[in-house]
């Protein structure tokens, strides 16, 4: 299989070019730049046919992908954190269209103050906007991602982000196996449109006014359409494993869980770091284990259950937080588990806001923490910024 | 009744009807006339993008549509941009856009919506150089949100934001000439049109069709419930605004401008003619409308000037 070593913003835009998108519509933001000026180049070097809008804001490169979707293209963008926040009206109206709009969003923190660097804030901001979010842990996750992206969101007519860490992946440069263009147009066949502005003897209105009468019918099919990707993620997943040898069947990636007393749970390129430490904490006789959630939206209810049910404690990681609550994937999953009778205790920490570096050590320390808590049978504080200088 | 062949080919605007009765406009709404030109100029092989404004309410609620043409209503801001979407999609899948045979991509969208919020995306579609058509109905006001005023709401007008009461608090800005900003991008083609005059629309919809590249028309549509106007009088205002010289008919075509003017040798009329059939102006002193009667008169004198040397 070819290899290429490429940036996490490279892996992007090969798997764009690779899933024959026919327009792409965006506007440069750091860390997400190089990803649209490759795609500009593949076109400039006669390797890609693709129509390029380079639009004037990040709502307007949202627009102009949902006007290419409505017409039946395959379309593509890139952005981070205010970039993202920009696009926030114009998400609503891709999923609200039932556009399959595939953007990648690298994760990148809001201001002010101004950072660059590493944040979940940006993309959980989305949560409710009908779109489906993938974390890739690494830079071959990325590329999987906006191939298996595309699939997903053409079978159930929503749109889908992948989310990549600001610089630990999309400046950072690893080997990516990328399959033969033969194969992944297997995989992926060209674009069959729920509908298109293009049949001119029997035109349709999109989008118009929808009255009381109707507009909560559209809602729910919305959510059905969430309910259908679940299904439909585990099987593209499962097939781009049979096709690729790397499987994604699984919602959350599970690792050393079989046996974990406790586990930590996190999402992203973070959850590498968490695997190694998993390792060495294993050699010290911790038996811990990691969940990387990968897909945030649609939620995985059923497989945190089972996950949660077989746990002592879950330490959840997050890299973002809602002011006034707590972090955002914490607070999903104490919300899932509620009404069940898995209760592991649960504590949330939260790490590496704004690109703070998160290291294994950081992780041992909270694993000593957890297993205090365990033992005590008591939570010390239910979150804890971990980073904080006192 | 069925007209004959013969008689239709002689009729200056098209037979054809796609924008159809049971639209929910006001009475004498001009933007509703406006967009049954623009379906009667272009067909059924026209792809219409309206954003928020009274032109998506009027088109009508899901599952009906008063538009014989495929529509995608979009976001407030956005017209501009999702009409360059619209036409790069067109392009990738291999359509021809514009031109005789070709697939018309038209924005319509109303003054807040082109000159306020969204600007900024009709800025970025016309220098980006899009094979598309965007058109401003000049209704002069947010007549959606109930009669606000926008950047094209003339001097001395009420709207429910800038109202008239004891300190006399009317709109006190000039309308913001769209149109100059939008020749400012140097595109190909630009022209004011009137729904007073079907003919002078319908011939720079058909130029605007031919004319590769954007192209933009600002029209003024006359609207009775924001203008408390008398609803049989929307085609005497649009005639009066022209005859006033207060929104005069002109072209820029490749950087020359062109007056449409229907009788051009004659002196503009008062500008009182055009404000006293609307109760928007009521609140006018006599030195605010002699302000915007000496406003409206250098403006004329300017497009004259600039006809005369880019003539
Ligand atoms: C982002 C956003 N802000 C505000 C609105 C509310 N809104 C809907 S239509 C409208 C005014 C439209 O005015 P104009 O473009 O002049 O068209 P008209 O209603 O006069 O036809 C406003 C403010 C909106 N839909 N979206
Ligand atoms: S308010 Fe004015 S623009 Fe809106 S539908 Fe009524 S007449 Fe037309």
């Amino acid at each position: 299989m070819p290899k290429k070593v490429v940036s996490g913003n490279y892996a992007a835009a090969y798997a764009a070019k690779h899933a024959r998108v026919e327009v792409v519509a965006a506007y440069p933001i750091t860390p997400q730049t190089s990803i649209i000026e490759k795609i500009a180049e593949f076109i400039a070097n006669g390797e890609a046919e693709i129509q390029y809008v380079p639009v004037e804001s990040e709502h307007s490169a949202m627009a102009a992908c949902i006007g290419a979707a409505a017409t039946g293209a395959r379309a593509f963008t890139a952005t981070s954190a205010q970039g993202l926040a920009l696009m926030h009206e114009m998400l609503h109206w891709a999923s609200g269209a039932r556009l399959p709009v595939v953007m990648v969003d690298v994760n990148r923190a809001m201001a002010p103050p101004w950072s660059v660097w590493d944040d979940q804030t940006d993309s959980l901001s989305q949560r409710d906007t009908g779109w489906m979010q993938f974390y890739a842990e690494n830079n071959q996750e990325v590329y999987d991602g906006v191939l298996m992206a595309f699939k997903i969101a053409e079978t159930v007519n929503l749109p889908a982000m992948i989310v990549e860490s600001a610089f630990i992946l999309s400046h950072t440069y690893d080997i990516v196996d990328m399959p033969p263009q033969e194969e992944i147009d297997e995989f992926l066949p060209p674009r069959k449109p729920l509908y298109t502005l293009t049949d001119f003897d029997n035109p349709i209105a999109v989008g118009a006014l929808g009255t009381p009468a109707d507009y909560y019918e559209f809602r729910y099919k919305i959510e059905k359409a969430m309910e259908e990707a679940r299904k439909v993620i585990k099987e593209v997943g499962k097939e781009f494993g049979e096709r690729f040898g790397r499987d994604y069947s699984q919602m959350i990636e599970l690792y050393k869980t079989d046996d974990a007393e406790f586990i930590f749970m996190g999402m992203g390129s973070l959850m590498g770091t968490v695997k190694e430490a998993v390792d060495l904490l294993r050699k010290e006789g911790y038996k811990v284990g990691a969940a990387k959630v990968r897909w945030f939206r649609p939620f995985p209810k059923k497989e945190l259950y089972e996950l949660a049910k077989n746990v002592e404690g879950i330490a959840v990681l997050d890299r973002n937080f809602s002011f006034g609550q707590e972090g955002i994937l914490f607070n999903e999953a104490k919300g899932v588990l509620y009404n069940t009778d898995a209760h592991p205790i649960m504590k949330n920490y939260i790490v590496g806001l704004g690109g703070r570096d998160f290291t294994v050590s950081d992780i041992k320390i909270i694993a000593k923490n957890m297993k205090e808590i365990i033992e005590k049978g008591k939570l010390d504080r239910e979150i804890e910024w971990y980073h904080l200088k006192r | 009744m069925e007209i004959p062949e013969n008689v239709k080919k002689r009729l200056s605007i098209p037979f054809e009807e796609n924008f159809f009765a049971g639209h929910t406009a006001c009475q004498g709404c001009g933007a509703a006339l406006g967009l049954r030109y623009v379906l009667k100029a272009y067909g059924k092989k026209t792809i219409l993008a309206i954003p928020a404004c009274c032109s998506t309410i009027i088109a009508g609620p899901w599952p009906y549509s008063a538009i014989n043409a495929n529509l995608f209503h979009t976001a407030f801001e956005t017209t501009g941009a999702v009409i360059s979407g619209i036409e790069a999609a067109l392009k990738a899948k291999g359509y021809k856009v514009k031109g005789e045979d070709g697939v018309m991509v038209v924005g319509w969208a109303g003054d807040g919506g082109t000159a306020d919020i969204g600007l900024q995306a009709l800025s970025g579609f016309l220098e980006r150089g899009h094979d598309a058509l965007y058109i401003m109905y000049d209704n002069e006001a947010y007549m959606n949100t109930g009669i606000q005023r926008s950047s094209s709401t003339p001097y001395g007008a009420w709207t429910t934001n800038t109202p008239g009461g004891k300190k006399h608090f009317v709109e006190k800005r000039h309308k913001k000439k769209v149109i100059d900003i939008v020749i400012a991008h140097k595109i190909p083609y630009a022209a004011t049109a009137s729904i007073a005059f079907p003919e002078d629309f319908i011939r720079k919809l058909k130029k605007a069709q031919k004319i590769p590249g954007p192209s933009f028309i600002q029209l003024f549509a006359p609207c009775p419930t924001g203008w408390r106007s008398p609803t049989d009088k929307s085609i005497e205002l649009a005639r009066l605004a022209v005859q006033t010289a207060y929104f005069p008919l002109f072209e820029y075509e490749n950087g020359k401008y062109k007056i449409n003017m229907p009788n051009p040798k004659k002196e503009p009329k008062p500008i009182e003619e055009f404000l006293k059939l609307q109760g928007r102006f009521k609140y006018m002193t006599k030195e605010d409308i002699q302000i915007l009667q000496e406003w409206v008169l250098k403006e004329w004198e300017e497009l004259k000037k600039k006809a005369e040397i880019f003539g």
